[in-house]
């Protein structure tokens, strides 16, 4: 059996498809490596061993019988303990949600994957119910990076993060409400999609705050990326916000270079507060690009600041039953924070939301004279487990709530991103901003950067 | 009102007691350090929100359709 602990899903799905591998030995491959592996980096809280055997052995009778399998045939995949995943209760990192009855269904993007061959292995650790950029969790531990397992994942897609940087499965799934996936693609070295909002369905999913939820895949190569997001693509009515749009397939395209795009750098907010790696990581990319103009998104500080109130207040609200009766059983860090969020005023909140709508127009004028701006996904590399504070120019501030630091403005107004990951001593990631539905925009300039070699998800060495 | 000035730790306190009335949540005196501490950051942002002018006609969006 070769190893198959760092080969891309589509590579496997291809040695699937010829023959060369049976779904089953792969299935098993990962299921060994879990085992091996998982009681270091704790990314999953659930392996779904016997179904994932069944599905397996499904696909191989599929290609026995002559039938087509799908673009990601036998392809191992874990998602972020949000997703609902038949027979779990859908924890979303916390405690309290352990009671509620096992879900009846999948989430139909596990669903939308399966349909393409790949093959669920289990849930994956998060922060409690996403309020979190660490990657810790109170409840089960927290999950560990890979590059340095005394260091944070990021979060709150932590598990999704340690999942496929370790090399227990090449794909993931996570969300993203102020940069939850594109926080642990940075910290962990990975691709991280998250694609415009309203792109995917979020049913069956857990939510933390509806008008910011995405939903989207982390991968170590940008083919494996585009090609279960291409899987995913497509209407769904159970999910109010999903648009009713044309899918538009990427893959297809991903190779076809960076010739005619417009490409900037975002100054201003997006050049402060950055530790020389994330500095370096930057100019790396950019130079690669070419992306000499600098533009700056107005108003970067404030937008920031609106995506925090709205969250809190938004996520409080969801929350204000479970803190009225059980507050105690939340993790504290979030509990505190969901307390003070619920008591905002409605009119700081209306506020947020029509700034929300001003800033968008602002930044859509942007892209009149560019089609992809460059930013930092983080000030830094992963800091240590633990690690409550660092400083940005100077000034002591709380891990928790500045990792997102840039990544908040940008999904604030639901635009496409692709996080990218630059190599290190630690690895850290650059986000590559798109025009509304041009995911295909930041996905060609991911690739690009990775065939260049500016972009890779380097392999951890392992201790 | 948070907008004009920094709130002091008193205020904020009145503030969080009457605010847990109304909403019905009880807070452990242990918590009440780190809820203060959160609600002086979030009144923070909400004062850097709140200054900047906006018209009367300025819609919100509540849920972003890009």
């Amino acid at each position: 059996m070769p190893d198959l602990t760092w080969r891309g899903g589509t590579e496997i799905a291809a040695s699937v498809a010829s023959g060369a591998l049976t779904a089953r030995a792969v299935v098993d491959a990962a299921l060994d490596r879990i085992a091996a592996r998982d009681g270091v980096l704790n990314a999953f809280t659930d392996v779904t061993a016997a179904r994932a055997r069944a599905r397996a052995a499904a696909i191989d009778a599929e290609r026995a019988a002559g039938r087509p399998v799908g673009p990601l045939a036998g392809v191992p995949f874990a998602v972020k303990n949000l997703f609902d995943v038949a027979g779990l209760p859908t924890r979303a990192g916390s405690a309290i949600n352990r009671a509620r009855p096992p879900a009846v269904h999948d989430a139909v993007l596990v669903t939308r994957l399966e349909q393409a061959g790949a093959v669920l292995v289990g849930a994956l650790n998060m922060g409690e119910y996403a309020y979190d950029f660490t990657g810790e969790n109170r409840h089960d531990g927290p999950s560990r990076n890979p590059h340095d397992t005394s260091r944070m994942t990021g979060g709150s897609s932590g598990g999704s993060g340690a999942a496929v940087a370790g090399g227990l499965v090449p794909l993931s799934l996570g969300s993203d409400t102020n940069g939850s996936i594109r926080v642990p693609a940075s910290l962990c070295g990975l691709f991280g999609l998250k694609p415009t909002f309203g792109r995917l369905p979020r049913t069956g999913s857990f939510p933390f705050v509806s008008s910011l939820d995405h939903l989207g895949p982390l991968a170590r190569t940008v083919g494996d990326l585009a090609c279960a997001y291409d899987a995913m693509q497509g209407h769904d009515a159970e999910d109010p916000c999903c648009a009713q749009r044309l899918e538009n397939p990427v893959s297809a395209a991903l190779e076809s270079g960076i010739a005619g795009l417009r490409i900037a750098q975002a100054g201003g907010y997006f050049r402060a507060n950055l530790m020389p790696e994330a500095e370096r990581a930057v100019r790396l990319v950019s130079d690669a690009l070419h992306a000499e103009p600098v533009v700056e998104l107005p108003e970067a500080a404030r937008a920031r600041a609106a995506a925090y109130l709205i969250t809190t207040a938004e996520g409080a609200a969801l929350h204000l039953a479970r803190l009225r009766e059980r507050a105690a059983a939340f993790d504290p860090d979030v509990r505190d924070r969901l307390i003070a969020g619920a008591m905002v005023p409605a009119a700081m909140l209306i506020q947020a939301q029509k700034f929300r709508r001003w800033y968008q127009r602002a930044v859509s004028r942007l892209f009149d004279g560019v089609d992809a701006i460059i930013a930092p996904a983080t000030p830094c590399c992963a800091p240590a487990l633990g690690q409550k504070s660092f400083v940005l120019d100077g000034v002591e501030l709380p891990v928790r709530a500045n990792l997102g630091l840039f990544t908040q403005p940008i999904s604030f107004i639901g635009l496409p991103v692709v996080a990218v990951p630059v190599a290190g001593p630690m690895p850290i990631g650059v986000q590559i901003i798109a025009p509304p539905w041009r995911e295909d925009i930041a996905l060609r300039i991911a690739r690009y950067l990775e065939v260049s070699g500016t972009a890779v998800a380097q392999r951890p060495a392992e201790g | 009102m948070p907008g004009e000035r920094l709130m002091t730790d008193a205020e904020l306190d009145a503030y969080i007691d009457a605010s847990a009335v109304v909403l019905g949540l009880t807070i452990a005196p242990e918590w009440r350090a780190a809820v203060r501490a959160n609600l002086a950051v979030t009144f923070r942002m909400g004062s850097l929100v709140g200054a900047f002018e906006l018209p009367d006609e300025a819609e919100p969006a509540p849920v972003f359709l890009a």
